[in-house]
C-alpha cells in the first residue's frame, strides 16, 4: 500500500461513518478536514516534522474498519481507582454500562443539546493546528462522537472527569478516532485524567485520537494523558490548547513506545498572562518508536511556560523528543523554560532530541536545555556499596530519574497507579534499563546542549 | 578482622597507596589520620572496591577472605560499611525505599525473609531517631537537599540499619559542627560491642576526642609512618604533620 493509498483509505473510511451525531455543522468539519488531509504532502523523510517518525507501519496495513465494540475487557485492565465522572470508550466507541451518570457539563457530543451544541459548534476544530499536526485534520475528517466538558464560568468541577479509552483485539486492521473537546469558561476550574489502555494484542489496530481545550480568562485546567498500551498499537495523539487571559493548565503526559506512537502538544498563549506547565516522560525499549513533538506559541506577553520531559530509551528502541517555543515579537516578558533529558541504557537505542527557541521579542527570559547520559556512575557505587546488586542498582536509578516528575504529581491515586506500573515494567524488561551484566559505564557521559537567551 | 597486607593501589596511574599493612582485629577501633592527599580516602575507597581505584599490589583479608576479588555489593553484604565522605544524592530514589531494598539485600544474603513495610518503617523511623534525624527525611530522595550535616547522619542511619562487622567512617566529622559531630559519635560508640570493628579515618582530632581509638596511625604519602595508642592523635594535634613528613623524607 502506497502513501497516497492510505489517505484515500482514511477517506474512504470517513464515508461509512456507523454511528454519532449527524448534523450539518459536523458534515462541515469532516468535509473541510478531508480537503485539508488529501491536500496535505503525505511525510517523508525530507518533511522536518516527521524526519525521525516512518509513517510505514500505519501504511503498511489496510485500515479498512472501524474497530468494534467488545466486552470482556475489564479483567485485563486495571483502571484508575479515582473518585471521579468516568467514561468508557471502548475500541473509539462509548460504554455506557461501564461508565457513570454524567453531570451537565459533561456530554457525548452526540447527546448535546441547547447551550452545549453552541459550544461544540462553534469550538470544535478551533483549537487545532492542522498545520503542524497532520493527523488532526484527518480527526476532523473522522469527526464522529466525543466527549464534550463545558464549565460555565466560575463552575468549579469538584470531581475530575476520567476519560478511559480501552482497545482490544481486533480481527482486522481496524481504527478507532477519538475526540475530547474541553471548553472552560471565564474562572472555570475543572481537571481531567485520559487513560489509554489496551487488552491483549493490538497488531491491528490504529489510534487517531486528539483533544482540544480552550483555557477562559483566570481559568484553570489540570490534565493527564496516559499512553500505556500494548507495544504493537499504533496511536497518533494531540492534544491542543488555547490559553486566554491568566489561563493556567498543568499537564503531564506519559508513554511507553510502541510500533508507531506520536503525541503532539500543540499549546498557545492566545492572551496575555497565561500559564503552562508541561512535563512528560517517554520509556521505549525493545524495537518501539516514540515521539513527543512539542509546540508552545508564545503570541501574547507576559506568559509562562515550564516544560519537563523525561525519557528513558533502552535496546533497539527509539525516541523522538522535538519542543520548539515560538515567542512571537509582541510576547514581551515571556518566561519559558524547556528542559529534556534522556537516559539510553542501551549502545543500540537512539534519541533524536531537538529544543527548538525561536524569539522574536527582546524582553524575555527563556533557556532551554537537552541532555543526553547513562547512569551516574557515582550513585550506582553508592548504591552497591550498601550491598544492593548492579541489576537492583539499575532499576532504582532509572526509576528515580523518572520518579522526579512522578512525585510532582498531586494525585495520589495516579503516582501509586504510575509507580508501581513502572517498578514492575523496570523490574520485568532487562531491555529498557539495560541487559543484566551489561557494562554501565563509571562516568555518565553527557552530550549537553543548552543555553539561556 | 581486617588484614591489609602490603597494599599499593593507583589511580589514573599514579601510585597513591604504597605498600600499606594495616591489620585490625575484632571489636578494635583503628583511626587513620594524615595530611590532605596522603591517601586516607583512597584507601576507604580501595576497601569497598570503588571502579578508578586500581590495586596494583599486596592483598587484604576480610574474616580470611580475600575483599579486592570481591564485587562492591557482595563487599557490603560480607560485613564492610563505607560511611562516605560526600553522601551521593539520589533524587527520586526515597531514602526509606533504598533503606529497605539495602536491608532486604542484606537479610536475603544471609538467608533471612525481607521486613515487612510496616516493621521496616517502625524500625527506621525509631533508629533514625536516635540520631537524631527528623523521620520526615526517610521520605525525601536519598540526600536530596540535605545539609552536610544531614548527609552524614543519614550515613550512621545506614549504618545503624545495615549493622556492619567493619566500619569505615572517611571523614565523617568533616563539616560538622561539635553537637552534631557528638550525635554521631554516640551513635557509633552504641555499635561498639566488643566484636565490631571500626576504621576512623580523618584529617583532625577533635572526632578521636568522642570515639576514643585503640590505635592511631599516620599515614603519609600512601604509607603509614608511625603508629601508637590514642595519645598519638594529641601529639599531631599539638605538632601537626610537619614533623612526620619531615621523618619521611
Amino acid at each position: 500500500m502506497s502513501m497516497g493509498d492510505f489517505q484515500q483509505q482514511a477517506l474512504k473510511l470517513a464515508a461509512r461513518q456507523p454511528r454519532g451525531p449527524d448534523a450539518e455543522w459536523l458534515t462541515d468539519l469532516r468535509d473541510n478536514g478531508a480537503r485539508q488531509w488529501l491536500r496535505s504532502a503525505w511525510p517523508g523523510r525530507k518533511t522536518e516534522l516527521w524526519k525521525y517518525t516512518p509513517l510505514k507501519a500505519l501504511q503498511e496495513k489496510p485500515f479498512e474498519d472501524w474497530a468494534q465494540p467488545q466486552s470482556g475487557w475489564q479483567d485485563e485492565i486495571e483502571l484508575l481507582p479515582i473518585e471521579g465522572i468516568r467514561l468508557v470508550f471502548v475500541n473509539g466507541v462509548f460504554d455506557e454500562a461501564q461508565s457513570d451518570t454524567l453531570p451537565e457539563q459533561v456530554s457525548l457530543f452526540s447527546r448535546t443539546e441547547g447551550r452545549g451544541e453552541e459550544v461544540l459548534r462553534s469550538k470544535l476544530g478551533t483549537i487545532l493546528d492542522t498545520e503542524r499536526h497532520l493527523f488532526a485534520a484527518l480527526s476532523n475528517a473522522w469527526a464522529n462522537e466525543g466527549v464534550l466538558l463545558h464549565v460555565p464560568a466560575r463552575t468549579v468541577l469538584d470531581r475530575p472527569i476520567y476519560i478511559v479509552h480501552v482497545s482490544t483485539p481486533q480481527a482486522q486492521p481496524s481504527v478507532a478516532n477519538l475526540r475530547v473537546l474541553v471548553v472552560m469558561e471565564q474562572g472555570a476550574r475543572a481537571e481531567m485524567i485520559e487513560h489509554y489502555v489496551s487488552a491483549g494484542r493490538q497488531q491491528n489496530g490504529f489510534v487517531n485520537a486528539l483533544t482540544e481545550v480552550s483555557v477562559g480568562a483566570n481559568a484553570e485546567f489540570r490534565h493527564t494523558r496516559i499512553n500505556l498500551e500494548d507495544e504493537s498499537l499504533l496511536h497518533i495523539g494531540g492534544v491542543h490548547v488555547a490559553l486566554q487571559r491568566d489561563a493556567r493548565c498543568d499537564s503531564f503526559t506519559i508513554a511507553e513506545g510502541s510500533q508507531l506512537k506520536r503525541i503532539d502538544y500543540q499549546v498557545t498563549h492566545r492572551e496575555p498572562g497565561g500559564q503552562l506547565r508541561l512535563n512528560g516522560i517517554y520509556l521505549a525499549h525493545g524495537r518501539q518508536l516514540l515521539d513527543y513533538h512539542t509546540n508552545i506559541e508564545h503570541a501574547a506577553p507576559h506568559g509562562t511556560t515550564e516544560e519537563v520531559f523525561r525519557g528513558i530509551i533502552g535496546d533497539h528502541a527509539r525516541a523522538v523528543f522535538n519542543g520548539r517555543i515560538h515567542i512571537h515579537p509582541h510576547a514581551q516578558k515571556t518566561l519559558a523554560e524547556l528542559n529534556n533529558r534522556n537516559l539510553l541504557t542501551s549502545r543500540n537505542a537512539e534519541i533524536d532530541t531537538k529544543p527548538e527557541l525561536e524569539i522574536y521579542a527582546d524582553d524575555v527570559r527563556c533557556a532551554h536545555g537537552a541532555t543526553v547520559s547513562q547512569l551516574d556512575g557515582k550513585a550506582m557505587y553508592y548504591l552497591q556499596s550498601r550491598g544492593i546488586s548492579a541489576e537492583q542498582s539499575r532499576i532504582l536509578l532509572s526509576f528515580g530519574f523518572i520518579n522526579e516528575l512522578i512525585q510532582q504529581l498531586p494525585r495520589e491515586e495516579i503516582r501509586d497507579y504510575l509507580q508501581r506500573h513502572l517498578q514492575l515494567l523496570f523490574e520485568n524488561s532487562d531491555s529498557l534499563i539495560g541487559e543484566a551484566g551489561s557494562q554501565v559505564p563509571n562516568e555518565a557521559v553527557a552530550e549537553e546542549a543548552g543555553g539561556r537567551h | 578482622m581486617l588484614e591489609i597486607n602490603e597494599l599499593s593501589a593507583a589511580v589514573e596511574g599514579e601510585p597513591i597507596l604504597k605498600e600499606l599493612s594495616l591489620t585490625i582485629g575484632d571489636g578494635e577501633v583503628h583511626a587513620i589520620m594524615g595530611p590532605n592527599g596522603s591517601g586516607k580516602s583512597t584507601l576507604a575507597n580501595v576497601l569497598t572496591g570503588r571502579d578508578g581505584y586500581e590495586v596494583t599490589g599486596g592483598t587484604v583479608k576480610f574474616n580470611g577472605r580475600d575483599l579486592l576479588a570481591m564485587a562492591v555489593d557482595k563487599r557490603a553484604l560480607a560485613g564492610v560499611f563505607l560511611a562516605f565522605q560526600y553522601p551521593v544524592e539520589i533524587p527520586g530514589v526515597s531514602n526509606m525505599e533504598f533503606l529497605k531494598t539495602a536491608v532486604d539485600a542484606k537479610r536475603r544474603h544471609s538467608g533471612e525473609e525481607p521486613m515487612s513495610s510496616v516493621d521496616f518503617m517502625k524500625l527506621a523511623r525509631e533508629t533514625s531517631r536516635k540520631i537524631q534525624l527528623d523521620p520526615s527525611f526517610l521520605k525525601r530522595g536519598v540526600n536530596e537537599g540535605f545539609s552536610g550535616g544531614e548527609k552524614k547522619r543519614n550515613e550512621i542511619l545506614q549504618m545503624l540499619l545495615l549493622e556492619p562487622s567493619l566500619c569505615i567512617l572517611d571523614e565523617t566529622d568533616s563539616g560538622l559542627d561539635i553537637d552534631a559531630l557528638q550525635i554521631i559519635a554516640e551513635g557509633v560508640n552504641g555499635m561498639r560491642d566488643g566484636k565490631r570493628s571500626f576504621l576512623v579515618v580523618t584529617h583532625y582530632q577533635r572526632l578521636l576526642d568522642f570515639i576514643v581509638p585503640d590505635r592511631v596511625h599516620v599515614l603519609a604519602a600512601g604509607r603509614i609512618v608511625k603508629s601508637g595508642g590514642k595519645e598519638l592523635a594529641l601529639e599531631l594535634e599539638d605538632k601537626g604533620y610537619g614533623w612526620l613528613e619531615d621523618a619521611v623524607a
